[in-house]
């Protein structure tokens, strides 16, 4: 069977260049890059080299990258580092309602030990408002961070004028760029955020590296006390092969992201735009001007996500949803509930994010197998039957 | 994820549809914990000569359905009401833990449908009694990270160090201090 690879969000493949590039820091380039020998001090340059390389993708000066091995620990390092580390000024952190869970988690985390925290809602699209950003802001405000890119919904947020805010009131501003970062043009300098959290799975590099850039001169906290590894904030022994990926992954996005997003946005279009024409009740979730290239999420109605996905992957197809049955805490998403959305309409959330190299026949293949699959799901539904008799009557 | 006997219960679903006029009707679930089945009986000579349903929910829910009206057609009425939702699961080649309380309310909808028919038969208005009441509890699963609750002490995950308390409502097992029921939705007067 052909297999359709709609899951972006979840992975990317990694490139075959990065794999290549990678390669030889397993069993040649083996040496520890703190050792004083030549085979520590060629695993070094290979970092140094990724690190210039990661620093370039978000316009950060390499000093200011922290590799990390994933997004949500960078989130973590983040939101937990800054606050307490201006716990003396103030314990009040702002964040937007949709945040990822390694931001939301982290902030109830710091409410345990005596920080207070205010979530700033979002409109029908899932975009935050900068001014609600700036009245959520108090006197004990140490730290506020507001994701750049969504990815469940693909809303792509206003970061520098968040940001612009933030820094009017003299409170640090961290923006989870995860989603975004590789796929959209991220400038920390431009956009004016102290600190910046990416992973490499998001752009073809591999799983498990990630980086979190802290603007030289904002106080953060040490994640991880040990040795100088990080500037001396992550200890450990540096993961170089997957470092080197992520740096290599970061070339080949900084090169070829326009072109990327011109292949990409077409399909993009084509999908929001006819998959609400080819079946009924479908809702585009997210924005449709402000959003990630490769994004197209919905909300169909009168059906089940987790159903949907389990006929899809019988028909080769991969996407996601963030319906309640799906995840493990079987919760609807915070995300779909915060923009608004009922928990019945939030469960048949799903999600198509397109890869590299996706063609207009794979949206074609996802064309002929969608169709059926609603039907026959809205065919076993009390939710449509008891819709088409109110309809009826 | 699921066992084999579970997916072609999910792919090849027996028993779909409404049985227009059904001696009995039940009812089971909400939107928020994501599954809701609607199971219609006829009765024959006091046996269950027809069993149809529909649900919404994931592909437990609907495999959970279909065994159920499998397990029930044909049975005594007695024979349907001694279907637990434990022996559904156990048919079914096991189910995940965390599905156990949200999509394996089959035998629950079925119990409903035959109180349903009963309570017409003997000239009762339906009760409409809750689900909940004949919702058990033993053994169940953290919801959040799967682990097993331990007998005599459902109000805290030792796993994850969630606390849980039971929804006034429903009786199911909920997040403490949440805003609304995990499964029923309805608002616990906890702050979130």
């Amino acid at each position: 069977m052909k297999r359709t690879y709609l899951d972006h969000i979840a992975a990317t493949p990694v490139r075959p260049e990065v794999f290549e590039a990678m390669r030889p820091f397993f069993t040649d380039v083996f040496g520890n890059p703190q050792s004083l020998h030549s085979a520590g001090q060629e695993a070094l340059a290979a970092v140094d080299a990724a690190r210039d390389e990661v620093a370039a993708l978000v316009g950060a000066s390499a000093s200011e990258i922290h590799f990390t091995a994933s997004g949500s620990e960078a989130n973590n390092f983040a939101v937990k580092g800054m606050a307490v580390g201006q716990q003396a000024r103030g314990r009040h952190i702002v964040v937007s309602a949709i945040e990822h869970t390694s931001v939301l988690n982290s902030v109830k985390a710091l409410e345990r030990s005596g920080f207070t925290s205010t979530l700033v809602p979002v409109d029908r699209t899932g975009r935050i408002d900068p001014a609600e950003v700036e009245k959520a802001l108090t006197k004990e405000t140490v730290l506020v961070s507001v994701m750049t890119a969504n990815s469940e919904v693909g809303t792509v947020e206003p970061v520098a004028e968040i940001a612009a805010v933030c820094r009017s009131r003299g409170v640090l501003f961290h923006t989870d760029a995860v989603a975004a970062a590789g796929n959209i043009p991220v400038d920390v300098k431009a956009s004016g955020v102290d600190a910046l959290s990416l992973a490499g799975d998001q752009f073809y590099g591999p799983k498990g590296t990630a980086a979190l850039y802290v603007r030289k001169g904002a106080r953060i906290l040490p994640l991880i006390d040990g040795g100088i590894q990080e500037g001396g904030r992550r200890g450990g022994t540096e993961n170089v092969a997957g470092i080197v990926g992520l740096g290599r992954a970061a070339a080949l996005a900084r090169a070829e992201m326009a072109s990327r997003t011109a292949a990409l946005v077409p399909l993009r279009d084509r999908l929001l735009d006819e998959l609400p024409r080819r079946v009924e009740h479908v809702l585009v979730t997210g924005s449709r001007t402000d959003r990630l290239p490769h994004h197209a999420s919905f909300c169909i109605e009168f059906v089940e996500g987790e159903a949907m996905l389990l006929f899809l992957d019988m028909k080769g197809i991969a996407a996601s949803s963030g319906s309640a049955c799906t995840s493990k805490a079987l919760k609807a998403s915070h995300v779909l509930l915060a923009m608004g959305l009922d928990h019945a309409t939030a469960q048949g959330s799903l999600v198509f994010s397109l890869i590299d190299g996706t063609t207009g026949g794979d949206i074609e293949t996802l064309f002929e197998a969608f169709p059926p699959i609603v039907e026959r799901l809205r065919g076993m539904s009390p939710l449509y039957t008891q819709y088409l008799k109110e309809r009826g009557s | 994820m699921y066992s084999e006997k579970v997916m072609d219960h999910f792919a090849n679903p027996r028993n779909v549809g409404v049985i227009a006029d059904a001696d009995g009707v039940g009812e089971v679930g909400n939107p928020v914990c994501g599954d809701m089945m609607t199971f219609y009986i006829k009765v024959k000579d006091g046996r269950l000569a027809d069993v149809k349903f529909q649900t919404f929910g994931c592909g437990a829910a609907i495999a959970v359905s279909s065994m159920v009206s499998e397990m029930a057609k044909g049975k005594t009425l007695d024979e349907g009401l001694a279907i637990t939702n434990e022996l559904v699961a156990e048919e079914l080649g096991g189910l995940p833990k965390n599905k156990m309380h949200c999509s394996n309310l089959g035998a629950d909808a079925l119990h409903e449908a035959i109180k349903n028919y009963r309570d017409k038969q003997a000239g009762r208005a339906a009760q409409g009694a809750g689900a909940a009441e004949l919702h058990e509890h033993e053994g169940c699963a953290c919801p959040y990270c799967d682990t097993a609750l331990e007998e005599g002490d459902k109000t805290v995950c030792r796993a994850c160090r969630v606390e849980f308390e039971e929804c006034p409502s429903c009786g199911g097992i909920t997040k403490k201090g949440d805003a609304a029921c995990l499964h029923c939705g309805k608002p616990l007067g906890g702050k979130n």
